[in-house]
């Protein structure tokens, strides 16, 4: 349990996948104007993460090390991975057509997310168990979507503001981005 | 061998398995697309050259079926595609009046413009806009580097002997890529029916403009237009002549009379003349009343006459005659 709960904060606070690791900056940046947009596109991350890291544990434990294919393991994960997002973009489009709009080319974008490989990636490196794969797929989502929702609740506030003319919208985010970025180097010193 | 072999043969089966797990998914996730999205995009002209405001012609099928917007916004498409999707959508046809692109400009050639300095840099207009307000010594005058040339996608520009930009009627769409593209703009899309423009852009002072212009045709800003026009649509604005043409009736007044021809009018020589029918006119004295050139004489409940000489074919006494009895002949 203790294991777990370690597993929990380092992947969400400690080590975050945007601010720590800098993976998936692309959505970090694009997605996060609105809040209910980064409200969705995190739920399609944790879902693609949680199942990415189920898919692709599998992967590599029974079809890739029995048959001494670990060099393969790039190009598999790449193709289960662009599969998936696929596969959850069809299903927004059926189910959710509003958040399938609002999300627009960032849903596709989830296929070349480097965070997305970089979970799978991770947990093979780190030799997780499979249970521990999958919760570490799913934390480091959740780990995502809360700076993702941070970061769009902070530019929601930005947009009243009184920012200069030269520095609105995107120059004003980076700064955000960076000092974010800062604010989660304190985690670092956390001993669990 | 197997080492070839059985890489090939675990992810070809991967991508085997997942290609299928993609194929029910699509069916069973199938969302039902409005057929005549597509319809009314195959029945556009497809060139995306963005006159209807959006990026493509895709994007304007569906603001036609979703956000019913106008369907006349296509330039380039014409009356033709105004109809066929008035067919697909089932409603009545507005079509639009043809646009035709207009440059304001008689200079810009390599006779015809006066130098500050060669230009050699960057070959687009913005740039050469940029050295120092552009290498000709008029500051709104063409400086002939062809940004309109190579924005237009319908190819409707040519280029003559002297390096001048003449746009060919009937390839030109009115899409008005090349009225953005013009960094002094120079250009303009206009109703093809008004026929007589001001070819000038210069909002120098009068002497000041006609020593800065190549082709001595600038507004020297002598105001005989204004005072001429027989429906107000001149306008003397920052030193400048200008049409409104929603009052224009292309009458070509302004263009008998501009001093440096800088009113270019199409119809030039190629008017009909008014003639008054014997048996219909009433001797009401309208036509005479309105006539600007004073072309018409007669006394009150007698035949009148028109002086063929004088006569320039405005039209105004067709439409102000209350029985009809003026034609053009």
């Amino acid at each position: 349990m203790g294991n777990i709960f370690t597993l929990a904060i380092s992947a969400i606070f400690i080590n975050n996948f945007v601010l720590t690791r800098f993976l998936g900056l692309c959505p970090y940046i694009g997605v996060s104007k609105k809040l209910d947009q980064a409200l969705g596109m995190g739920m399609a991350v944790i879902f693609v993460m949680s199942m990415a890291s189920t898919i692709t544990w599998m992967i590599h434990n029974y079809l890739l090390i029995p048959f001494d294919l670990v060099y393969l393991q790039t190009i598999a994960f790449i193709l289960t991975i662009a599969t998936l997002v696929q596969f959850v973009e069809m299903v927004i489009q059926k189910m959710a057509p509003s958040l399938y709009k609002s999300l627009g080319v960032f849903l596709p974008l989830i296929t070349t997310n480097c965070a997305v490989l970089g979970v799978s990636i991770i947990n093979i490196n780190e030799s997780l168990t499979f249970i521990e794969s999958i919760l570490h797929g799913i934390f480091a989502g959740i780990g995502f979507t809360v700076v993702l929702i941070i970061m769009a609740g902070l530019r929601e506030r930005l947009d009243k503001s009184p920012v200069p003319e030269s520095m609105k919208d995107l120059p004003i985010s980076f700064i955000l981005a960076g000092c974010m970025a800062l604010a989660f180097l304190g985690f670092a010193g956390f001993n669990i | 061998m197997t080492q070839i072999v059985l890489p090939g043969i675990i992810v070809g089966s991967l991508g085997l398995v997942y290609g299928l797990i993609l194929a029910i998914a699509s069916k069973k996730f199938h969302v039902e697309v409005d057929p005549k999205i597509e319809k009314i995009a195959d029945s556009l002209p497809g060139v995306n050259c963005g006159a209807c405001g959006f990026p493509g012609c895709f994007g304007y099928a569906e603001g036609i079926v979703n956000k019913g917007l106008a369907i006349n916004l296509c330039a380039p498409g014409g009356a033709d595609t105004v109809k066929r999707i008035a067919d697909i959508m089932g409603i009545e046809a507005t079509a639009k009046e043809k646009k035709i692109a207009v440059i304001l400009c008689q200079s810009g050639g390599y006779e015809n413009t006066l130098l500050r300095y060669d230009y050699n840099g960057i070959a687009t207009c913005k740039a050469a806009v940029l050295l120092s307000n552009g290498p000709n010594y008029c500051n709104f005058g063409c400086v002939f580097q062809n940004d309109c040339v190579t924005s237009c996608k319908f190819g409707a520009f040519d280029i003559d002997k002297n390096g001048m930009r003449i746009i060919i009627p009937e390839k030109c769409t009115g899409c008005g890529a090349c009225e953005k593209a013009c960094p002094r703009n120079l250009i303009k899309v206009l109703p093809i029916s008004k026929q007589v423009h001001i070819l000038c852009s210069s909002h120098d002072k009068g002497p000041e403009a006609k020593r800065r212009c190549g082709s001595n045709t600038a507004c020297i800003n002598c105001g005989l237009c204004v005072k001429k026009c027989p429906v107000d649509a001149i306008t003397m604005n920052n030193d400048l002549a200008e049409i409104d043409y929603n009052k224009c009736i292309s009458c070509g007044l302004c263009a008998s009379i501009c001093p440096t021809k800088a009113i270019f009018d199409k119809l030039d020589g190629k008017r009909k003349k008014a003639y008054i029918l014997e048996e219909k006119c009433v001797g009401c004295t309208i036509c005479a009343k309105k006539c600007p050139v004073n072309a018409i004489t007669g006394e009150l409940k007698q035949l009148h006459k028109v002086n063929t000489e004088l006569c320039v074919g405005c039209g105004i006494c067709l439409q102000k005659c209350p029985v009809k009895a003026i034609q053009w002949r």
